[in-house]
């Protein structure tokens, strides 16, 4: 994909050579059977230059998915008040969260095509429960300070994720504009949280999807976006990854997993991965 | 219009790790299989550079489509079931493979306990430590008998492991010693042990070094790559059924997979099944396949949804408590695998590195391992700590108190990436009369055809037992040093998340046709020549991660069928018995 290079290019500091440093470790991980060998061998053909940035700049970062520039401004308010830029590193502007998300929701996930969308649909205000409560790999773990209880299976709304997404921002909007007198763009940070907070809270009347659940959706694809490839359109030039430190997508961690010290890695993605 | 097709020996629907061995050993015998999935074709290919957390683990790349066909849901007999309409709630396999192949691994034999619970538990503690309601039973078969079949399935998967020290009696070793010993494995098994704990390695589905199995497979070192639960591997270095048992019977020239193909019916005349029809999803083509010989191994929604919708065995009617189909529907949900989250100020885990079932487990309270005399629940479970290796998305957990967004949040967030580690139970799960399934009222497929409904909720038992888990797992975090610890909240009811792939039940096998629905060669008792198998059969959860008993049951029904094959007829004598319901 076309997204690293002109991510690449804002950071300027940034050593290309970093990407093909830890090849070395992975190698030494490998053994066994001759199947391995060949398959690992292609996937170490890495080119060691991701690529010559081009001088496009951010030529990816536009709308796609929604029409209204206001209903945008209000999304991307509302990520960098739940991931702000802060001493350790970029909020959820910075890393392209809000372009994320705007991509995302023209994708099958955002209109719900895998989903079971079919009739009658239960008509619940606040009452459907959590249907986006964070699970994490360890899925049924402890994430108990998330886990709503609720009277029925989750989703219960005739809405796709994205018309969710419009609704919730534009109500996000009216309350602002209630509570505070002016838009949720115009309002103060600590403004912009208590409006936020309400949601959390489902306080706020959302018909057919209950505040809480818009506003965990926003919280859950606002970490999305700091932390997923870059290849969607976040984490913009891995600086999600790098705050966390975290390494990428690689072929083996054979010879980290025994080590006691935390090994740090250089960030590699997808793309790399791939051997583009 | 219908096309009929050629007859053939036996046709599987289904091609995870139940249909998988059925066809391999089947094929292998000189029979001619036709194996149905209603997914696409998937191989190893299809998982080369594509470590990607949001489209997987986020995105539930390679879970069920659920646009047509989900389930529907509710706890109470009274209430109008919902359907479960997400992937995000709603996990299961789809396509070559099925959920086998994007399973973690972890890979435990059950306990002689497990198979004769029943009569084991009134031995031990008498009639009234099991609750009115509580239709656990013993299932037709002992530990002892199903020995050789686990035996066989981890050679067949090349399970990497050591014995659990109270665990049940082997014939042999695993077939590949355990995997590497990460620091927080070696953090656990210490706090363990100095509780006085017997800890060993999570026995997996991950293979510890280069391996080939007795068919001639061959499978490779894990890289612990950690994309790994939810993925395919990109090495065949977990067992699954694309590198095991679907070459194998590829291999034999008597076994066709035909992919994109949706069974909706099992054919049926005169107490036999003479085949199944089914769809093809791309072009919508009907077709009947014949067969001397069904086997459902469709998972366990499937196998009860298509038992019920081509109305074969006697639908369970939770009023009266008679029949069979959808009795005892069971499984891990989540009130299973509580326990807790310890943060550990000092240490920064390389916890970006794992694997699916790498990780230490202690078996002291699992099952009747310990004296159950003075607590409230039966039966036990596996205390794990598990090193899947995490994503970065999937790595913000931060203690409790914490806000759970904006500054502080994201500021804590980062601390305790590497920080924390969890310990749960994987507490087993009995079975009550008001835990069924059968079809539902309302919601249909694209076909027209009903959903399965789910009616399902929590006992004092679950809660009980969960509760039991959580502190045990806490104690072991404290010997572990945890600064601060988390514990799991027991939740008051069923959520209606289904996402781990451990649903079971509504097809059990036992002794008595009028409380299972198949003999312990997993043979219809109401059709001789249907066989169902997989988690469907189990007649109540056990404390452990259930495929390797599905894989165990598989190699069992494979010997079944063969026996019906050559001689015909039931392959257990029906003895009706008038039981407790
Ligand atoms: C994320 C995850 C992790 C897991 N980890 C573990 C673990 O660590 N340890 C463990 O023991 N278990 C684990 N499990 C459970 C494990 O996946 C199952 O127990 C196992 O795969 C069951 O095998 P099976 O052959 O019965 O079903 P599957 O492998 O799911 O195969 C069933 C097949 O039938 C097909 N099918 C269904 N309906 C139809 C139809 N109408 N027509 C045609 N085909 C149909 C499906 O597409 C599927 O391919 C996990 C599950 C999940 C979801
Ligand atoms: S962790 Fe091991 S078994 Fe799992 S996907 Fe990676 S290499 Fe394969």
């Amino acid at each position: 994909m076309a997204d690293n290079p002109n991510d690449l290019h804002e950071h300027k500091g940034m050593s290309r050579r970093t990407f093909m440093k830890n090849t070395g470790l992975v190698a030494g991980g490998v053994v066994g059977g001759g199947l391995i060998g060949g398959l690992l061998t292609n996937q170490l053909q890495q080119k060691p230059e991701v690529q010559t940035a081009t001088d496009n700049g951010q030529i990816q970062d536009a709308r796609v998915f929604f029409s209204r520039g206001q209903d945008f401004d209000i999304l991307a308010a509302a990520t960098e008040r739940i991931y702000p830029k802060d001493d350790s590193g970029p909020g959820a502007i910075e890393l392209g969260v809000p372009y994320f998300i705007d991509k995302q929701l023209s994708t099958e996930w955002g209109v719900n095509a895998k989903e079971y969308m079919k009739g009658p649909f239960a008509v619940y205000t606040t009452n459907t429960g959590n249907h986006n409560i964070t699970k994490d790999q360890n899925k049924q773990g402890p994430n108990a300070e998330t886990q709503v209880p609720a009277p029925t299976p989750r989703y219960q709304t005739k809405m796709t994720r994205s018309e969710i997404f419009v609704t919730g921002l534009r109500e996000l909007d009216n309350v602002a504009q209630k509570e505070f007198g002016a838009s949720f763009v115009k309002i103060t940070g600590e403004q912009q949280d208590e409006v936020l907070r309400m949601f959390e809270d489902g306080k706020v009347e959302l018909k057919g999807i209950g505040s809480k659940n818009f506003f965990n959706m926003l919280l859950q694809t606002t970490l999305e976006g700091a932390y997923a490839d870059p290849v969607y359109g976040g984490n913009k030039n891995m600086m999600g990854w790098k705050m966390k430190e975290y390494p990428g997508p690689r072929a083996s961690y054979a010879a980290q997993i025994e080590v006691e010290e935390f090994v740090k890695l250089d960030q590699q993605s997808l793309r790399n991965y791939q051997g583009h | 219009m219908v096309t009929k097709l050629e007859k053939v020996d036996v046709v599987v629907v289904g091609t995870g790790w139940a249909g998988g061995v059925v066809s391999a050993e089947l094929a292998k015998a000189g029979y001619k299989v036709v194996a149905l999935e209603r997914g696409k074709n998937q191989t190893r290919d299809d998982y080369i550079g594509v470590k990607d957390e949001l489209r997987y683990t986020n995105r539930y790349e390679m879970m069920q489509n659920l646009s047509s066909e989900t389930i529907t849901s509710r706890n109470n007999l009274d209430e109008v079931a919902l359907p479960v309409r997400t992937r995000k709630e709603m996990m299961a396999g789809n396509d070559l493979g099925g959920g086998s192949v994007h399973w973690a691994g972890a890979s435990y034999r059950w306990k002689p306990y497990d198979f004769e619970i029943r009569s084991k538990t009134i031995e031990r503690y008498g009639k009234a430590k099991i609750p009115e309601g509580m239709t656990i039973q013993d299932w037709g078969i002992t530990y002892d008998e199903m020995e050789k079949y686990y035996d066989r399935w981890e050679k067949t998967a090349g399970i990497s492991g050591e014995p659990d020290p109270l665990g049940p009696d082997r014939s042999s070793d695993y077939p590949n010693p355990p995997m590497k010993e990460s620091p927080p494995i070696k953090l656990f098994k210490e706090g363990a042990k100095k509780l006085g704990l017997h800890p060993f390695q999570v026995p997996a589905g991950n293979l510890s070094q280069g391996y080939t199995n007795p068919d001639g497979e061959v499978m490779n070192a894990c890289m612990y790559c950690a994309f790994c639960t939810q993925y395919g591997c990109d090495f065949g270095a977990k067992s699954d059924p694309l590198v095991t048992v679907l070459p194998t019977a590829q291999k034999t020239g008597n076994f066709e997979a035909r992919v994109g193909s949706y069974v909706r019916r099992v054919l049926y005349k005169n107490g036999k099944a003479t085949g199944v029809l089914y769809v093809n999803t791309l072009t919508g083509e009907e077709f009947e396949q014949p067969a001397d010989v069904v086997v459902l191994a469709a998972f366990t929604f499937t196998n009860n949804r298509l038992l019920l919708l081509s109305g074969i065995g006697k639908p369970y009617d939770p009023k009266t408590r008679k029949g069979v189909i959808g009795r005892n529907y069971n499984g891990q949900f989540g009130i299973t695998f509580l326990g807790a989250r310890g943060y550990f100020e000092d240490k920064k885990f390389n916890y970006y590195a794992g694997a699916g079932a790498l990780g230490g487990a202690v078996g002291d309270y699992a099952g009747d391992n310990f004296d159950h005399t003075n607590v409230d629940f039966i039966n036990g479970g596996g205390i794990e700590m598990r090193q899947y290796g995490k994503g970065a998305i999937a790595s913000n957990h931060v203690p409790s108190g914490t806000p759970g967004w904006g500054a502080d949040y994201k500021k804590k967030s980062l601390h305790y990436t590497y920080r924390s580690l969890v310990v749960w139970y994987t507490s087993a799960n009995m079975a009550w009369w008001h835990n069924y399934v059968d079809l539902d009222p309302t919601y249909k497929d694209d076909y027209g055809d009903p959903l399965l409904r789910i009616t399902f909720k929590y006992t004092d038992q679950d809660r009980n037992i969960a509760k039991f888990g959580i502190e045990k797992s806490r104690e072991i975090l404290e010997a572990m040093g945890a600064d601060i610890i988390d514990e799991d909240q027991v939740p008051e009811e069923f959520d209606h998340v289904y996402d781990g792939g451990h649903y079971a039940g509504g097809v059990i096998m036992g002794t008595d046709p009028s409380t299972s629905a198949v003999n312990n060669y997993l043979q219809m008792w109401d059709a001789e020549n249907i066989f169902v198998v997989g988690a469907a059969n189990f007649p109540q959860f056990a404390g452990h991660h259930p495929t390797e008993t599905v894989g165990a049951l598989a190699y069992r029904a494979a010997e079944g069928i063969e026996k019906y094959l050559k001689e015909g007829g039931p392959l257990v004598a029906r003895k009706e018995v008038s039981t407790h319901v």
